[in-house]
């Protein structure tokens, strides 16, 4: 079963956000990496760019398909997992923890309240399998 | 739910992913689709592939028959159980399905796609009348492919004395029946291996006894990944009905010397004419991913698309088979909108594990 860890919070499109400190570190779900299988290679942002909250900002690839990654809150890309680079396959081993994606300094940390708690997401996807 | 295989909750206990596949619900992966690739090209794999079809065609006129139904030539096999691939045309030679054939004589043995069952047995029942064929379906047969550098001595152990004295004297490309079994040395992954025809109640039985020798279960995410690593076509990807045989890197499986095969003097236009695009191979200078229908790119203008593309396991990069009407040292992939620099190559890049493909010379 995949696991949803409560201390996150989630966009319908199954990316996850938590607040570090006053950064926000962005990933995809356990069930979006289970879902897409083996990932083989992902496409992460600038640092230093702009984006809005909806943006598309990387792309993850994996066996079966390609999908985009969308910015859960406005903000500026401070860094970018440049492990990935060499190892997607993170991004299915370790989803909430080494397979992050990008980190981003919020325009307002408080919009993170406006995403979905781990209830409300897992019903989401609930929704998708049935 | 689809059509289901004597091994599907076999299947369902090592907890597969199951797709539907042409109406048939098949396993794309058992956990990890990387894992299975590798296992194949390391060692040896088992997939079920008994959604495909079997035919049996009966009648004395059965070479006759083939040599007016298919592209390639059956005569020009010289060995009881040789196996032929080819391309069985319409009359404007467009590709209905690409089969296997194994010439064991009266009757015949064929195996055709399973997306491509009714129009396959429609047409072949079409064709049979004028040579007192009987097209006959095998539905009491359930087929395994064990593929990879281990396969065939793990395979042998487990089968009777006589099957086993059968594999042995087996040449690549050649199949024979043995037990009630028929057992090929073909195969849809690059590897050696052996394709198995088998009865039903036979197939869990032998499924079992593989994975126990440790031959690894290996879904269709995998299969699909391997043969085009191997750069072997996927009908309704990489040709259809609106591709001929030369438009699809087949034609070394085009035999027209005096024939008149079914699609014959279309395909001899075409030739004549030469000016028609080609199948070839493209794999990615930077990493990324390349995937179906992505467009093709010629010193900046628009060649073609991919048909079928994946990141390769073995080779980890992007790699595809495009059809492109023409090919330079600057070739470019669309992918998301960017201009991906690609080259293109022979429409073969991996065989028994190593690299294989070349860069093509332009034209």
């Amino acid at each position: 079963m995949a696991e949803f860890p409560t201390e996150l919070k989630y966009l319908a499109t199954h990316e996850w956000a938590k607040l570090d400190g006053d950064i926000v570190v962005v990933g995809i779900s356990d069930h979006a990496q289970d879902a897409l299988g083996d990932v083989v290679y992902v496409e992460l942002p600038e640092v230093g760019a702009s984006v809005a909250a909806g943006d598309e900002v990387a792309v993850v690839e994996s066996v079966k398909a390609a999908s985009d990654i969308y910015a859960p809150i406005a903000g500026s890309v401070v860094a970018v997992n440049e492990a990935l680079e060499d190892s997607p396959e993170l991004v299915n081993e370790s989803p909430y923890e080494e397979g992050w994606f990008f980190k981003i300094t919020p325009a307002d940390s408080a919009a993170l309240d406006g995403l979905l708690s781990a209830a409300a997401y897992q019903a989401v996807c609930d929704d998708e399998d049935h | 739910m689809g059509q289901l295989t004597p091994l599907f909750d076999e299947h369902g206990r090592l907890g597969a992913k199951i797709v539907d596949f042409g109406g048939w619900d098949m396993p794309i992966h058992y956990g990890s689709q990387l894992e299975e690739h590798h296992a194949v090209r390391c060692d040896a794999g088992v997939f079920d592939v008994s959604h495909m079809t079997v035919v049996e065609l009966h009648g004395v006129n059965v070479e006759a028959y083939l040599d007016r139904l298919l592209a390639n030539d059956i005569k020009r096999l010289n060995r009881a159980g040789q196996a032929m691939y080819s391309g069985m045309l319409n009359k404007d030679g467009g590709v209905i399905d690409d089969l296997i054939v194994y010439r064991t004589g009266n009757p015949c043995l064929v195996v055709v796609n399973c997306a491509t069952r009714e129009k396959d047995l429609a047409w072949m029942n079409q064709q049979a009348g004028a040579f007192d064929i009987d097209v006959r379906e095998r539905n009491d047969v359930a087929i395994l492919a064990v593929q990879g550098p281990a396969a065939i001595e793990k395979v042998s152990g487990l089968v009777t004395d006589a099957q086993r004295q059968c594999i042995a004297e087996l040449k690549p490309f050649q199949g024979a029946w043995s037990d009630g079994w028929f057992i090929a040395r073909t195969g849809y992954t690059g590897e050696r291996g052996l394709e198995v025809i088998l009865p039903v109640e036979a197939a869990v039985p032998f499924w079992q006894a593989l994975l126990a020798a440790d031959v690894k279960p290996i879904g269709l995410g995998a299969r699909d990944t391997l043969r085009l690593e191997a750069g072997m076509n996927l009908y309704g990807n990489d040709m259809d009905e609106s591709v001929t045989p030369l438009e699809s890197n087949m034609a070394s499986t085009v035999f027209l010397d005096g024939r008149d095969f079914i699609g014959a003097s279309a395909i001899r236009a075409q030739q004549e004419a030469g000016d028609y695009p080609r199948l070839i191979g493209l794999v990615m200078q930077g990493k990324g991913v390349l995937r179906a229908h992505y467009p093709v790119f010629s010193e900046g203008e628009p060649v073609g698309e991919i048909t079928s593309g994946a990141f390769s396991p073995t080779l980890q990069l992007g790699i595809a088979l495009a059809r492109v009407a023409r090919t330079s040292a600057q070739m470019t992939v669309e992918i998301r909108g960017k201009q991906v620099p690609v080259e293109a190559v022979t429409p073969s890049f991996v065989r028994n594990g190593k690299a294989v493909w070349k860069p093509l010379e332009h034209k």
